[in-house]
């Protein structure tokens, strides 16, 4: 038996979550060290991963098979197609920068530590007191259980992971506020805590429809195996009634809808990412929310095909409602992180719209939208963060000329505002544009609204960016230091990634086709032709 | 050969990139390594365009291929270059003026602490331009499109601690948007129609497709130069964009960026033989800017805004000649490049005023100033002569025969083209007399500003100087050197197709004709701002010239409708998403299961609650199953 790459990949950061966790309590440096140490031995194995992919191989590859449960014929099955390899590259390459931007929000806060000292009643209050170790032990385990839903070909084992990762999710939303709140402390925790609970409880309520959903398929099926349910289907011996195919298929995407989020189940992303930390802000809209994308193109479209294509019409209507609404509510917000939620649920809607187009130009875009939004997000979140830290203050009314005084955070801000407005040259342009063509050619009405998207996204970052990062300098501004070396070392990667990945997207493209190209046999759709075949 | 392509983006690439990342230590030397860059870029396309004369006219195209971009299912985007002679054109056009404005920038920029930053955007300006010009395929053409975009946007906005020059830079930017929005659309159509977005592929099978959907791909083509090229309806930024250092000005705002819709529309050529009915929508665009343009800039006060009306306008001219078909592809690429040479020059001039009027943009506060700068009065006055179509000089040649292949488009068409195009010369003639008559002639009429400082006009430095006599002198000689035996034609004609219509009046008629609007718009300034002096504070004027100096209430319509509309929508939005969407799906949840009731009292403990519910589920799911295999 080779080596399990693929457990060893997902069971490092978990062991490092346990690690990190068992730190004692004043040594809380040895244990971010710790944590970014495993995050990057991460890194290193998704990268071991990423090579050994064969693009041109078997559909799934480094596949393990375990049974697990074996009265219910659930198995501990992993594998990894060429969307889930670009996603797990995602995912444990943003890991490193979260835990360096985060490096010191968890610490003990002043404010905390005074009272304590005081010996007052905040002591016991679970949002003053800020274990370090599990901040960062929480962020590991989150990764862990992401990795794991990217290559778990088996119904139920993914189900397990893509509700077991809120649990971490909640406790870092709840229990790790953003410092920079406007209101007093208490109002802030009150926010922060029902921030978390909208999280929970939205994604809990798709949780357990799919729940229905993957019993009610196990019921039809008589299996949980991915690839054992697609083969039945597509050799004829499981024969689905239709109704029954779009009840399961309602089942897994409204879970999915939820997770991504598609309006009009949208409303808990800004809550949860104006109140959580900037660094688990990232964590919730580029990594965890691409969970449930990835899973409409590995689970809705693989396992129903024929109800995805019944469902399409209706869900790029959503998808295009998901695009100008966000990007509207985004000029309108007053809050930094509240407009890059917003602008986030325009991008889920491209996604969205990119995987029900069905075309290859339209997944090709949307899978590789989920890798360039997770870039472009983290680099502007990110930078927003670094920001935010400075002044104390979330508000955008609050700034005003930064530029000035700290023109290199200005910069970095304005190139994460450049990628998220899609600009030629780097990376989210690339996939938009697939997007976009993939889309219009499948339903032109549909490709031309979302165009407006463009004009949108340039609305929101420039307005964004003018008014904290021009004009005169604002009280509260002047002497602003500029980014410091840890801080420089989030951001200077992660645009290095964005113009690298903007200008030569060929390896990631060269995984994504083959596996887009299974999922279109999977939904039997062929790309539309040109009207004229051009002279080559 | 076709090697040293790439080289031509890579020099100033390569500058940008030095000269943004390198920090502080470079500011001493920074100016110089944009130049010097600039200049390479410029001797390489020298290089190429020499190989290019020594090969007949059929070929002289060259090509590189790099690598391909976008490899994607049923989708070839590549990173490839084309340099045929329209290219090439704009190549020499591009690099000449930008090693200029960067000469004459080393100077005008001297005092500035951020000079290192504004070779870097100047930089990274030509790089993008040449990719805009050079590209083989749409897709390409549109990464130089908006990153010309990009850098205008960061040029117009340099002076960002200006809340004028922030707005100015954010407004260009978004106007383009709304034209790149029409690029998109015209490449997606093309992808669906032909499979492909490459010129060669595109641009041959145009037969194959229907008239429809020509007319589409074209219109959404006009709507992109609309935008990019500062024409009606998408005009507006390019007064704005005045607060931009006036290099900028002149290097984007005048000389090259501005005609990128020229080059989209003279590029796409074939698209639009096949859609007559887009190529009406390209003349009439063109008519009504020209137009507009001019009365705008006859209302200015601002010397550089008087000069951007006059820039619209004479982009007005191009995009009417290009409209025209094969009768005007040439000569709307002749006119761009006398144009870029005399109003880059007129900018330069107006900068170096400035320079020496303490950045005063009022012309009624200058007045005389020929006494006090006769390098800068000499060679704006010759790009003055050249653009009023001064017998002889550069503008006479191209822009007579705009007006010539305006009537030769024929029947009532042609007569109605014709007739404004002459117009349009007279306008011209008006107020760039005028500019002229209150800038150089007459009484001074500067006052100390409000610090009590007295402007003491003085000629420029030299380093700004020699690019102005160098642009004048293109201003003097270029419309005859590419008229002389019809060079120009030949040169562009094996790219463009050339037609010559029929003409209903004569060569020489036309001629006549222009010569007469011309003394009627000169003498009409001099009688009105020549013969008697000119009030320092401007009078309230008519009707129309106060609506001229509001650039035609567009800005007014643009404030009311799209503005103050987008606020009220997406404050209601904002309010609509708060109370209704939130509260729809929470009570939706509440009517299912009671989850409101829990949202509210949420407390802590509850992961308890959800412990017990995972639980819950799992436990329903397994003995769900374990029902089954009992079944």
């Amino acid at each position: 038996m080779s080596f399990p790459l693929l457990t060893a990949t997902a069971a490092l950061p978990a062991i490092g979550a346990i690690a990190t966790a068992a730190v004692p309590a004043a040594r809380r440096t040895a244990a971010k060290w710790l944590a970014l140490t495993v995050s990057l031995a991460t890194l290193v194995l998704a990268g071991i991963v990423f090579a050994r992919f064969e693009p041109g191989g078997e559909r799934y590859q480094l596949t393990e098979s375990h049974a697990w449960i074996k009265d219910f014929g659930v198995r501990y099955e992993l594998g990894v197609d060429g969307i889930g390899v670009a996603l797990l590259a995602l995912t444990a390459l943003l890991i490193p920068f979260v835990i360096l931007a985060g490096w010191h929000d968890a610490d003990p806060s002043p404010s905390s530590q005074l009272r304590s000292s005081r010996g007052g009643p905040n002591e016991t209050n679970p949002y003053h007191w800020r274990p370090t170790q599990g901040f960062f032990a929480l962020i590991l385990m989150v990764e862990a259980m992401v990795v794991l839903s990217f290559v778990a070909t088996d119904v139920f084992l993914f189900y397990i992971l893509f509700e077991a990762m809120l649990i971490p999710m909640y406790f870092l939303i709840g229990g790790f506020g953003d410092r920079a709140h406007a209101g007093s402390d208490e109002n802030a925790a009150a926010q922060r805590s029902y921030a978390a609970v909208k999280f929970l409880l939205y994604n809990l309520a798709g949780g357990l429809i799919m729940l229905a959903a993957v019993i009610g398929l196990y019921v039809v099926a008589g299996s949980f195996s991915l690839s054992e349910i697609a083969e039945a289907r597509a050799d004829g011996s499981l024969d689905m009634a239709t109704s029954t195919e779009r009840w399961l298929f309602l089942g897994f995407f409204f879970a999915f809808a939820v997770k991504a989020p598609l309006w009009p189940l949208h409303t808990w992303l800004p809550n949860a990412m104006g109140e959580a930390t900037t660094p688990v802000a990232v964590l919730i809209t580029a990594v965890v929310d691409k969970v449930g994308t990835f899973a409409m193109l590995r689970f809705c479209l693989q396992l129903f095909p024929e109800a995805s294509k019944w469902a399409t019409p209706v869900i790029i209507v959503l998808a295009l409602i998901s695009i100008v609404y966000g990007a509207l509510l985004a000029v309108g917000q007053r809050d930094i992180k509240r407009l890059i939620a917003y602008a986030s649920i325009s991008h889920f809607g491209f996604i969205v719209l990119g995987i029900f187009a069905m075309t290859s130009q339209g997944q090709s875009g949307a899978t590789l939208y989920m890798v360039n939004h997770g870039l472009s997000t983290a680099a502007l979140m990110l930078v927003a963060g670094f920001l935010i830290t400075r002044r104390g203050s979330r508000l955008i009314a609050d700034y005003g000329g930064v530029q000035k005084v700290a023109p290199v955070l200005a910069g970095t801000f304005l190139i994460g505002g450049l990628a998220t407005l899609s600009l030629p040259g780097l990376a989210p342009f690339v996939s938009e544009f697939l997007v976009l063509v993939g889309v219009f050619s499948a339903y032109p009405v549909a490709g031309v609204v979302a165009t407006v998207g463009i004009v949108l996204a340039a609305l929101y970052v420039l307005v964004l960016y003018q008014r904290t990062m021009t004009g005169p300098v604002r009280e509260g501004i002047g002497g602003m230091p500029d980014l410091k070396v840890r801080e420089l070392a989030v951001a200077l990667p992660l645009i290095a990634l964005l113009i690298f990945l903007g200008v030569f997207p060929k390896p990631l493209t060269e995984v994504v086709n083959p596996a887009v190209q299974h999922t279109m046999q999977d939904v039997q759709k062929k790309d539309p032709q040109p009207e004229v075949e051009a002279a080559k | 050969m076709e090697n040293l392509i790439a080289l031509l983006v890579a020099a100033p690439l390569l500058g940008a990139a030095v000269l943004l990342c390198g920090g502080r230590r470079l500011d001493r030397a920074g100016h110089w390594i944009g130049t010097v860059l600039a200049a390479a870029s410029f001797v390489i396309g020298a290089v190429l365009f020499t190989d290019m004369l020594g090969r007949g006219a059929e070929d002289r195209a060259l090509h590189q291929h790099l690598y391909s971009w976008i490899p994607v299912e049923g989708f070839q985007a590549d990173v490839a270059f084309q340099l045929d002679q329209l290219s090439m054109t704009f190549v020499l056009l591009i690099t000449g003026v930008g090693t200029l404005i960067h000469i004459y920038s080393i100077g005008y920029m001297e005092h500035d602490e951020r000079r290192r930053r504004f070779f870097g955007y100047l930089n990274l300006f030509l790089a993008a331009m040449l990719i805009l010009v050079i590209a083989d395929n749409y897709l390409l053409l549109y990464v130089g499109w908006e990153g010309v975009g990009l850098a205008s946007y960061l040029l117009i906005g340099f002076w960002q601690h200006k809340p004028s020059a922030a707005t100015a830079a954010k407004k260009a930017f978004l106007v383009n948007r709304v034209g790149d929005m029409g690029l998109s659309i015209a490449i997606m159509l093309m992808f669906t129609t032909f499979g492909t977005f490459a010129f060669g592929p595109v641009l041959e099978a145009t037969g194959d497709t229907s008239e429809g959907k020509l007319t589409a791909i074209g219109l959404m083509l006009l709507l992109a130069a609309c935008g990019k090229s500062a024409q009606v309806p998408l005009q507006s930024w390019l007064g704005d964009a005045m607060e931009g250092p006036t290099p900028v000005s002149a290097l984007i705002h005048a000389a090259t960026m501005v005609t990128a819709g020229v080059y989209l529309i003279v590029r796409s050529g074939a698209i639009f033989n096949g859609a007559p009915d887009a190529q009406l929508a390209v003349v009439v665009v063109g008519a009504v800017t020209l137009l507009f343009g001019a009365i705008v800039g006859c209302a200015k006060d601002d010397i550089k805004k008087a000069l951007a009306g006059s820039t619209m306008s004479q982009i007005g001219y191009m995009i009417l000649a290009a409209g025209l078909g094969p009768i005007g592809y040439v000569f709307a690429i002749m006119h761009l490049v006398t144009h870029g040479f005399f109003k880059a020059g007129l900018f330069l001039g107006a900068g170096s005023v400035m320079h020496g009027m303490n950045d005063e943009v009022d012309m009624r506060k200058y007045g005389g100033l020929r006494k006090f700068m006769p390098v800068t009065f000499l060679t704006f006055g010759l790009g003055y002569l050249a653009i009023i179509g001064f017998p002889g000089l550069s503008g006479f040649f191209s822009k007579d025969m705009i007006i010539e292949a305006a009537f030769a488009k024929g029947g009532t068409e042609g007569w109605i083209l014709g007739s404004v195009t002459l117009l349009g010369a007279a306008i011209t003639a008006f107020y760039m007399t005028r500019v002229m008559l209150l800038t150089f002639f007459g009484e001074k009429r500067w006052q100390p500003d409000a610090e009590g400082h007295e402007p003491h006009p003085h000629e420029s430095p030299k380093s700004m100087t020699i690019p102005m006599i160098v642009l004048a002198f293109g201003s003097v000689f270029a419309g005859g050197f590419f008229s002389i035996g019809d060079r120009f034609v030949h040169w562009l004609e094996p790219v463009t197709g050339h037609d010559h219509g029929h003409a209903p009046v004569s060569a020489t008629t036309v001629t006549a004709a222009t010569m007469v609007v011309l003394v009627i718009g000169v003498a009409v300034a001099w009688v009105m701002y020549g013969r008697k002096p000119v009030p320092v504070v401007a009078p309230r004027g008519s009707l129309l010239t106060r609506a001229a100096r509001r650039d035609l209430l567009q800005d007014d319509f643009n404030h009311v409708v799209l503005v103050r509309g987008g606020e009220h929508l997406t404050r209601s939005l904002v309010y609509v998403d708060h109370t209704l969407v939130d509260g729809v799906v929470n009570g939706t949840a509440a009517s299912m299961g009671g989850l409101s009731g829990r949202l509210r009292k949420l407390q802590n403990g509850y992961a308890r609650s959800y412990a017990v519910s995972m639980f819950g589920g799992a436990a329903v799911l397994i003995a769900a199953t374990l029902l089954m295999r009992a079944v």
